[in-house]
């Protein structure tokens, strides 16, 4: 029953969305403000509609309503209930539902601000939100129904139906088949909704942008309006991505923690697209140039979006192929082509009207360097999308399927990775509109000289690998760079303002928020390269088998296999299998890990839990690969030490905060057209 | 002045972007090829990095603990999606290519852990290169599993 009826509420919200959509179009073009207001109310409506129809998902996952082919699919009566809850986006259909519940809480929280001055935009936004949620319960409603029963029809066959076809009866099994034990882990249970929430919030911004393409109203308010959605949507991208890292090197046992895969790159596109979004609009802000190149950033990211979910959701992806083979891959395609082709088609009729107000003079100003940080994250992008699309195009142009790995992302994204972070440290020295070599050199040469000396020092007691080095003199030079811009504005503030120097940074900060949020996203952004060329450039790997009191080495680490046990747990039908590893460094006793292999009798699959000894300069990181079950006295290990990982996560926790500190809403100053101009001519460095 | 040498700077960025695409491509690409294919090719593909995808044969699978190697045959799958569907889908055709003894097969050695979904009728993939003794050298292993995928459901529920 319940089944049914939260299927009913699907079909009902559908209706409603595209209500809502033709009164919005309707009311607009009739200037009539009451359809308008019944859209609103409308797109009010979604929300809790969508409310329901999840509840009831979760209610039937709770109760192990195993008829229900999704409950059957995610769930199994040994799993806790929060599993069982969070199993909502363990599976297509159901995280589908989730996208749309998202959509129309993100689309409700838009429409409930106040729009006093931007009542134009309102119908637009409505459209946009609510063609993109009526699409996605489409979805839902005609391929991928989380609401669909088993039947058994007299033939004996079972399969799953919206309505109960002729001839048959209800089927439900004894129990379900339970969520993967891979998708177990904390970070894995977070992790989707917050590359969701990232996707879905970059609707708003991109709805915004349509709504100022179609009413023709081009100035920088929607912008405005939307930059804080915007960080918002980017804060969780950021972390969706991160926590995906983190389960990786948790749970995949292979010691890493991103393996430039299709469905990582999907979900890093938009990110690329987004972050240049990010820098791009403070020139229209400021300067009030490169309009149309925003409108394009949006668009593609709002595209890159969707094609993102697509992917990530459709769970087979080995290759190009797999989109065909997924029941809901057409549509996506065909949704992306109207919207992506609707839009564009907006952006050239406006086209004229987005014209910049100023002209780049200098290749030093602080515009010219945005604008190649813009360059350079489109060229990840486009090494990005070419390495996605590659299989595709080779097969297409010979015939022959040929695909390229990691090398080839690592090997291309490289130089352009490190060009990103020479600007990191140049750009926040430059003046917006003139800066000169002579100029940006008095402001770079005491970072630069001290970047040299940490480099000189690396190089003295660390390593002598080249890349490594120049990786670290980045590093260095962006840290420094970024700290003197801190210390330089507390200063003067200090003196000015007669505080103390750390009051005067605290204020300082608060005051412009984007600002130095931004620039201590920089900082962490550093430390999170840290991690990555440790662990990318310097991670040492052994293996072997070893009897009990056996040794391994490994990069001045000696561990001592002590022994090994393995026991049931009925409740849960897992087998453990934990060996007990003792870490020393020469004689001395650092600590004892526990690697395992958990056995679930359910799926029938392993999954295998490392021992990790986490410190500042390297993770030990034990894998228990095999065992003799007889005897117990054999074990066969993989060992990775892992220099400086920590820092990848010890930055990543400090880029959450840095954005945090930059999305934190502050009171909105008047940003009229009058002030926007006022700053187009300004040229100081200080703003 | 000013314009020109904007759109100097940006053609230059433009073909450096190009170059590293090019090259980076031309360097790390992987040959997609079926047992048949690689049978057929032969000496041609030595030293190329392939791609290569097959059925694990289960009673094919030796493990020594000691060495970490894994050896195992592979059976033919056609390399062609619409094929597989055609007939009767992934779970279908790997059942299929494991059962039937007609079909071209190739050994696999593999150093490293064994992999958790090691199993007969698995799907394996991998990233390696062929040697002039004729066994596919894998140095990347990646296992898929017919059950896990959603379209095998209603077997499995009749079978409870």
């Amino acid at each position: 029953m319940l089944a049914q009826f939260g299927y009913g509420i699907l079909v009902v919200t559908f209706v409603v969305a595209l209500y809502s959509v033709t009164a919005a179009v309707f009311g607009y073009f009739n200037k009539s403000a009451s359809l308008v207001e019944s859209a609103r109310r409308s797109m009010l409506l979604t929300f809790p509609l969508l409310s329901v129809a999840a509840l009831s998902l979760i209610i039937l996952l709770v109760q192990g309503d195993f008829g229900v082919q999704f409950v059957y699919e995610v769930t199994s009566k040994s799993m806790p209930t929060y599993l069982k809850v969070t199993a909502w986006w363990g599976g297509q259909a159901g995280s589908l539902l989730f996208w749309s519940w998202l959509m129309s809480a993100f689309a409700s929280l838009a429409t409930l601000r106040k729009w006093d001055r931007d009542r134009e935009f309102l119908p637009w936004v409505i459209v946009v939100a609510n063609v993109t949620l009526a699409f996605f319960v489409a979805l839902n409603i005609f391929f991928e129904n989380p609401f669909a029963r088993l039947y058994q029809t007299f033939d004996g066959n079972i399969a799953a139906y919206t309505f109960a076809p002729a001839n048959s009866m209800p089927f439900a099994p004894a129990d379900g088949r339970g969520l993967n034990p891979l998708l177990r882990h904390p970070g894995m249970v977070i992790h989707p909704p917050m590359l969701y929430l990232g996707f879905v919030a970059y609707v708003v911004p991109f709805a915004f942008a349509i709504a100022a393409l179609v009413t023709g109203r081009t100035d920088d308010r929607w912008i405005r309006i939307t930059r804080r959605w915007s960080l918002w949507a980017w804060l969780f991208l950021s972390f969706g991505l991160v926590l995906g890292g983190r389960w990786a090197y948790d749970v995949l046992g292979w010691g890493g923690y991103w393996g430039w895969d299709p469905v990582e790159i999907a979900a890093f596109m938009p990110w690329l697209t987004g972050t240049a979004f990010l820098h791009s609009v403070m020139i229209q802000e400021k300067r009030g140039m490169l309009k149309q190149w925003n409108m394009i950033l949006i668009i593609l990211t709002y595209a890159l979006v969707i094609f993102g979910t697509f992917l990530t959701r459709s769970g087979v992806l080995s290759s190009v192929h797999a989109f065909a083979q997924s029941a809901i891959g057409p549509s996506f395609f065909i949704f992306i082509g109207f919207t992506f082709v609707t839009s564009v088609g907006l952006l050239i009729y406006r086209w004229a009207d987005l014209k910049a107000e100023a002209e780049m003079k200098s290749m030093l100003s602080r515009e010219a360097l945005f604008l190649l940080n813009n360059l350079l994250f489109m060229s990840v992008l486009v090494v990005c999308f070419w390495g996605v699309i590659f299989p595709l195009i080779s097969e297409l142009a010979t015939g022959q399927k040929v695909t390229v790995g990691p090398p080839f992302y690592e090997r291309a994204n490289s130089p352009l990775f490190a060009a990103l972070m020479l600007l990191m440290g140049i750009a926040p020295l430059s003046a917006w509109g003139h800066s000169t070599v002579a100029t940006l050199g008095r402001a770079i040469w005491k970072p630069g000289v001290f970047a040299v000396g940490i480099t000189l020092l690396a190089y003295a007691t660390y390593t002598h690998n080249v890349i490594a080095l120049i990786g670290f003199f980045l590093v260095a030079l962006v840290i420094l760079v970024t700290l003197y811009e801190f210390w330089r504005g507390a200063r003067a503030r200090q003196k000015t303002q007669g505080e103390s120097f750390f009051a005067a940074l605290a204020r300082l900060t608060g005051r412009n928020r984007r600002r130095y949020g931004g620039y201590f996203i920089h900082i962490s952004m550093m430390l999170m390269a840290v991690g990555i060329l440790g662990i990318e450039l310097f991670q040492k790997e052994t293996q072997g088998t070893v009897q009990a009191g056996g040794t391994m080495e490994l990069h001045g680490y000696t561990l001592v296999y002590k022994d090994i046990a393995q026991w049931d747990d009925f409740a849960s039908g897992v087998n453990y299998t934990r060996a007990v590893v003792q870490v020393y460094k020469g004689d001395q006793l650092l600590t004892e890990l526990h690697p395992r292999t958990d056995y679930y009798y359910e799926s029938q699959q392993n999954m295998t839990i490392p021992g990790v000894r986490s410190t500042i300069a390297d993770d030990v990181y034990v894998l228990l690969v095999d065992w003799e079950p007889a005897s117990a006295i054999g074990a066969t290990f993989k060992v990775y030490v892992n220099p400086l990982v920590n820092w990848l996560w010890v930055g990543s926790l400090l880029f959450l905060m840095g954005v945090i500190i930059a999305a934190w809403p502050e009171e909105e100053r008047e940003p009229s057209a009058v002030r926007a101009k006022q700053n187009a001519h300004q040229t100081s460095a200080a703003d | 002045m000013g314009r020109s040498k904007f759109i100097l700077g940006g053609l230059f960025i433009l073909a450096a972007v190009v170059y590293l695409i090019f090259s980076s491509t031309q360097s790390s690409a992987e040959y997609f090829l079926t047992v048949d294919e690689i049978k057929a090719k032969g000496d041609t593909v030595i030293d190329k990095s392939l791609r290569l995808s097959g059925a694990v044969i289960g009673d094919s699978i030796q493990y020594d603990p000691q060495t970490l190697t894994l050896t195992f045959e592979v059976a033919h799958v056609p390399g062609d999606n619409a094929e597989i569907e055609a007939q009767g889908g992934l779970a279908e055709v790997l059942r299929a290519a494991a059962a039937d003894l007609t079909r071209q097969r190739i050994t696999v050695v593999y150093v490293g852990p064994k992999p958790d979904l090691l199993r007969s009728e698995a799907q394996a993939i991998m990233t390696g290169h062929l040697g002039t003794d004729g066994i596919f050298y894998a140095e990347e292993l990646l296992l898929k599993c017919p059950t896990k995928y959603e379209e095998a459901v209603p077997e499995q529920a009749s079978g409870n």
